[in-house]
């Protein structure tokens, strides 16, 4: 089953015939070559497909293109650009908060999410909010680093 | 995921109506558990009826004494609700604990609950506060909805609406997550309400459950040291890779009381 | 101008695409018209295939072919090898059945390749290959390492399930020393096995082009020129110079993505065979079936000692499990990666150690972070931790009257291997400070007053990186060779490409390399272009494993432009028509010495290509340099972590409270990167320590085969990391660098370990020591 899906995408409206099975992810990926959300597992875990939908970060393997049917989403293609980066993304960036870069921008998103949603962040919540995002090369030292340093730039 | 019909009604009696007449429907709520499955074409729905389009869902109130929260209220709005922070504290802190971030984002109460995993957080707070389970024909006493394992007493078609939380006097839930899954190894709810203490565990047996011979003891001397000397019958608990089912029944010993001197 | 970046935490340069999400991994990559394939794979451990019904899926929506591992078979299409050969100690080889890229007539794990269905699109190829019929019968399987030698043989011609039975050292002189020592101490171990999980599956696409008969294949690889020797000089694909292997951009591979599989090795077939581009990715659930697994050994171990605490020797015999074949390096690691590092930083005068590998009915085995090292450094350092405490001695006290000094060097141990340099009780103290050691007692105290218990553990590592040299890895077996090439471009305006055959899936090579080039020449990192992963722009090169890419990827790219200096110096000295030998060169200038006359980097970067007036007969236009770089010794880098955890008794939970590492790396390019590196390899230490573990159930069905069950480090599991640094350059290589990217994951292990059971009180905790095995432990001290 075939069917129309309308939706805004890093601020942009975008109309496409989705197949009903298909989910955001394969939207952004296949259909509309959005390629900086990945796909690191089938079990909704991993965390690389995080984008936000509504302002709220959420998992785009987990969810139905047609659920997303008038929603506004934003990929980590529209947090910032290399000309003008968000202050996460600089911070990952500064803080040396990547290494391979595989599960960066779900985590990114699901960082910015975490400093919009938590008002009182110390190392603990930091590390806590971010447990829906799997890296294996960091050991989340820096990763840590940097979403405080972004908070910090974030709120003043 | 194999390639399905989607329908979304504007109303409960749509919604029944359409699941009646489908072949092979499922609602889809949340869709955190519903999804994964069919990705891993663990189920293969001929339709998928999606629940949100229908108005008055999803919310929650505060009438009388009951909190009432709609089946499709996500868990970070029942675990940031100011209302329910104030009304039952516990059931906010319970939900700011399932799953992660995105999945509180996205997964809903009703979802949880229909789908009775055994080792769900939600399910807990609802045997444990004796809760009401609205339906789009009936009203089911959490005594009688959990029946086993991924088992309700929901009739085919039958869909979860509203939960109706009794205020209790206090509660508290704790848990001991899975370290890989981060679903509840042990969590136990225990409450004071007007019809007593309840104690509910998740994730120790194939299904949620009340520990009478706990309710018992706290009923006479509601403190920590009221539950030594009992011990829970491991052969109801669940044995898996991340726990015994004598780790586990200890587990529901701790955690029982981490809960009783949060509210003692 | 002036650039000295050595030593700098210049940030990454390479981040700005990651960050900004326009990274190009291989699954980002499509090619116009590709088709999609989709693996069948073996639902069971052990059977035999008898026939496969490939009709019903062939006609399926969108299906282009359905390709069996018999019609694999019948293209003569040939086995994966493995790159070692091992001897045992009988003289023999090793057994090496064949490893069929696809299985034809049996299957020996679960997740085996068996047949490729190839589609208009993904899911059309995975509905298809869900119908195709295969028709197995089942064997009993062998899944347990210990069972393997008297169960049956899973190959007629591999009795008793052994590949080889390998040995190492004076077993005569270990013995004597053992029997005449004032204690010996004994100690059994399983080394957990391990799913490498880097967080991008592997994929692939292989483009075969019909008219120029070149065949293209983009995969996640950490050394395309292997893959593409494999295909080529072993598998009998196409001629090396018609393909080209591209790894673009990979997320992660820790070993997992050095071998060359099944999958792309089938696509690439596939593509030729049907004159189409190909795509496959792996879901997570193939990855934990398919990708090869790490560590998996069982070991028996005794250490002898004087009535000082002297070590006097150190018998080992270990299992260790190759799974169902043998995967292009696997077995390397439980021998010379392993068998080799057994004296740790120790002066113990015999060692012996003896190795079984076995088949069993389970994924292949291979090389994971640290490959060998981390499992000869657990033992070391457990019976070290497990002799100290049997003989009443302060840990950190018997380590260091037994530590190799520096006036040691260079130090001959019992097992191979000669240590050039390093300074073991430098990083020991330096890391003691940084622990706080002394008021240990302290923070035991206050954990105890709130009923938590509180122990300190220490690991003291060494390593053997950047494999070598070639002559002497080839007389041990090696089928390649394990030098690195390296090559300096230096364009007409002065700006640098460098060409490095290793290959960076996180390490930061981009940044790191530029800074080494840009160093030498004294001109801006900024100017110095890095180019890796494509056999099609670089001369041959080894990629990267084993912690070598800067000991030796960067030595090779030192030579190359020690080399363009001198070039630019002949130049210079035309241009300022003097002498080479008047000429200085330093901070991006040639200068005639004693005088004010010079030229820029640059300029002479621009006239070597403009060469109006050159004495042509000595003096070739240009400025490019290409080295190749086979190092003398392994590098050695070494270091002390100590861990210190509190655990609440009641559940059993462990928190690490601090985790240090100090170590010594040798020189140090970008510290920033450097310490990243160390962060993640004590992560996957301590994954291993508290969380992972790979479990298959009796009948070989893989029961961790997805994050529900198999746990990986998150960041609420780790603490923020104290790290520090020592430096005793490497003496033999032009950079003085040793490696560091697997010495997080080698020396974390039995620190977290040791400090488990000195918490607890116990002798042992197998790995990973989950809460439960601790409640268990602490109920039994109690007892």
């Amino acid at each position: 089953m075939s069917i129309s899906v309308t939706l805004s995408i890093n601020g942009k409206s975008v109309t496409r015939d989705c197949p009903a099975n298909t989910t955001l992810v394969e939207l952004l990926r296949e259909k509309l070559h959005l390629t900086g959300t990945h796909v690191g597992c089938d079990t909704s875990q991993c965390g690389t497909c995080t984008v936000h939908m509504n302002g709220r970060a959420i998992k785009a393997c987990t969810i139905l293109a047609v659920q997303c049917d008038g929603a506004e989403v934003t990929t980590i293609e529209g947090l910032g650009s290399a000309d003008n980066l968000h202050p996460m993304q600089e911070a990952f960036r500064e803080c040396h908060g990547l290494q391979c870069g595989f599960c960066t921008p779900g985590m990114i998103m699901s960082a910015v999410d975490l400093v919009n949603r938590e008002e009182n962040l110390d190392e603990r919540v930091i590390r806590e909010g971010l447990e829906g995002n799997i890296c294996r090369c960091t050991g989340y030292h820096n990763i840590v680093r940097a979403v405080e340093t972004a908070a910090n730039r974030m709120r003043n | 995921m194999y390639d399905f019909n989607y329908h979304k009604p504007s109303s409960v009696d749509e919604a029944v109506e359409l699941f009646s007449d489908l072949e092979d429907a499922v609602y889809l709520a949340g869709g955190h558990t519903l999804l994964p499955s069919m990705k891993l074409r663990l189920a293969a729905p001929t339709d998928v009826i999606d629940l949100a389009g229908i108005s008055g869902l999803s919310g929650i109130d505060h009438a009388g004494d009951d909190l009432k929260v709609g089946a499709l209220t996500i868990h970070d709005d029942v675990a940031t609700s100011a209302v329910v922070r104030s009304v039952i504290p516990a059931l906010a802190t319970l939900a700011s604990g399932i799953g992660d971030a995105q999945v509180r984002n996205r997964g809903t109460i009703g979802g949880s609950l229909a789908n009775s995993d055994p080792a769900a957080d939600y399910p807990a707070a609802v045997l444990g506060l004796n809760a009401q389970l609205v339906t789009s024909k009936r009203t089911i006493a959490a005594d009688d909805f959990f029946t086993g394992m991924f088992e309700t007493a929901l009739e085919e078609g039958e869909l979860l609406t509203e939960i109706h939380f009794p205020k209790a006097d206090t509660a508290a839930y704790v848990k001991y997550p899975n370290p890989a899954s981060r679903y509840a190894t042990v969590g136990v709810f225990v409450a004071r309400t007007s019809d007593g203490i309840r104690v509910a565990i998740t994730g120790a047996a194939p299904s949620v459950f009340r520990a009478t011979e706990m309710e018992r003891a706290l009923a006479g001397d509601f403190s920590e040291s009221a539950l030594d000397g009992i011990s829970l019958d491991t052969d109801r608990m669940n044995t898996d890779l991340h726990a015994s089912a004598e780790y586990r029944a200890h587990l529901c010993m701790v955690m029982a009381k981490r809960a009783i001197s949060q509210i003692a | 101008m002036t650039e000295k970046s050595i030593g700098k935490s210049v940030l990454r340069r390479e981040d700005m695409r990651f960050i900004t999400g326009k990274g190009q991994y291989t699954d980002d990559i499509n090619l116009r018209g590709q088709a999609y394939g989709y693996f069948v794979r073996s639902p069971y451990a052990h059977a035999d295939i008898g026939e496969v019904d490939i009709s019903v899926a062939t006609d399926m929506p969108g299906v282009i072919a359905v390709l069996t591992g018999q019609a694999l078979a019948a293209d003569e299409v040939g086995s994966l090898p493995c790159g070692w050969m091992i001897h045992s100690k009988d003289g023999s080889e090793m057994k090496q059945p064949p490893h069929p890229v696809m299985a034809a007539a049996r299957v020996n794990y679960v997740g085996e390749p068996v047949a490729l269905v190839v589609a208009d699109s993904y899911m059309e190829a995975k509905n298809a290959a869900e119908v195709v019929a295969v028709d197995y019968s089942e064997r009993d399987p062998v899944v347990a390492p210990g069972d393997a030698r008297s169960a049956p043989a899973i190959y007629e011609d591999v009795p008793e399930n052994t590949c080889y039975q390998w040995e190492l050292g004076d077993r005569e002189a270990t013995e004597s020393a053992i029997a005449a020592a004032a204690h010996v101490t004994s100690y059994e171990l399983t080394n957990n096995r391990l799913i490498p999980n880097a967080m991008e599956p592997r994929a692939a696409i292989a483009d075969f082009n019909a008219a120029t008969e070149d065949l293209t294949l983009y995969t996640t690889s950490q050394n395309p020129h292997l893959v593409r020797l494999i295909l080529t000089a072993f598998i009998q694909l196409a001629p090396e110079h018609r393909l080209r292997v591209i790894a673009p951009d990979v997320g992660g591979g820790f070993g997992s993505k050095i071998f060359v599989y099944s999958e792309e090795t089938a696509l690439a077939w596939a593509s030729m065979k049907l004159g189409i581009a190909i795509k496959w990715t792996a879901e997570r659930s193939e990855s934990f079936l398919a990708d090869a697994h790490g560590r998996d050994h069982v070991t028996t171990a005794q250490l002898a000692m004087d009535e000082q605490g002297r070590f006097l020797g150190l018998k080992v015999k270990t299992t260790a499990n190759m799974g169902a074949y043998l995967s292009t390096f696997a077995s390397s690691v439980p021998t010379y990666l392993y068998g080799t590092l057994l004296a740790g930083q120790y002066k113990t005068p015999n060692i012996y150690v003896e190795v079984d590998a076995v088949f069993t009915n389970t994924a292949p085995v291979d090389a994971y972070r640290g490959a060998g090292r981390p499992e000869a450094t657990f033992l070391l350092e457990r019976i070290v931790e497990l002799a100290a405490r049997e003989t009443g001695r302060d840990p950190v006290e018997l380590r260091r009257i037994n530590l190799i000094q520096p006036g040691d060097f260079p130090y001959q141990t019992p097992v191979a291997l000669e240590y050039d340099i390093g300074d073991y009780e430098a990083s020991l103290n330096r890391a003691l400070e940084m622990a706080e050691y002394d008021t240990f007692a302290e923070r035991k105290a206050a954990s105890e007053a709130k009923g938590h218990l509180r122990g300190i553990g220490f690991s003291c590592y060494i390593e053997a990186c950047g494999l070598a040299p070639s002559q002497v890895a080839g007389q041990l077996g090696a089928g390649v060779g394990l030098w690195e090439s390296g090559e300096v471009r230096v364009n007409p305006t002065g700006s640098v490409t460098v060409l490095t055959g290793t290959h960076s899936h996180g390490q930061g090579h981009e940044t790191t390399f530029a800074q080494l080039v840009a160093s030498r020449f004294g001109i801006p990192v900024d100017d110095v272009e890095v180019v890796h992963g494509d056999t099609g722009k670089l001369d041959f090169g080894l990629g990267t494993y084993g912690s070598r890419s800067l000991a030796v990827g960067g030595s090779a790219l030192a030579k190359a432009a020690d080399k363009v200096v001198e070039k630019g110096r002949l130049i210079a000295a035309h241009l300022l028509d003097t002498d080479a030998g008047n000429i200085d060169f330093d901070d991006g200038e040639y200068r005639v010495k004693d005088s004010n006359q010079s030229r820029t980097f640059q300029e002479i970067a621009f006239a070597a290509y403009v060469p109006h007036d050159y004495p042509l007969e000595d003096l070739e236009p240009g400025l490019a340099e290409k080295a190749f770089y086979d190092p003398g010794n392994f590098t050695y880098p070494a270091g002390t972590h100590i861990c210190e955890v509190e655990i609440d008794p009641e559940t059993g939970v462990v928190a690490i409270d601090r985790f240090t590492a100090v170590d010594d790396f040798g020189n140090i390019i970008n510290p920033m990167i450097v310490e990243g590196q160390v962060h993640g390899g004590i992560a996957q230490g301590i994954g291993q320590a508290l969380l992972e573990t790979c479990v298959y159930d009796e009948t070989g069905q893989l029961q961790t085969g997805s994050y529900m069950d198999y746990c990986m480090p998150r960041a609420d599991d780790l603490p923020d990391f104290s790290v520090g640094l020592t430096n005793t350059p490497c003496t033999h290589n032009p950079v003085g660098a040793k490696g560091c990217g697997e010495a997080g994951a080698i020396g974390s292990p039995p620190a977290v370990i040791n400090a488990i059971t000195d918490a607890v009180g116990v002798r042992d905790i197998p790995m990973p020591a989950t809460p439960e095995k601790i409640w268990r432990a602490i109920q039994e001290v109690r007892a």
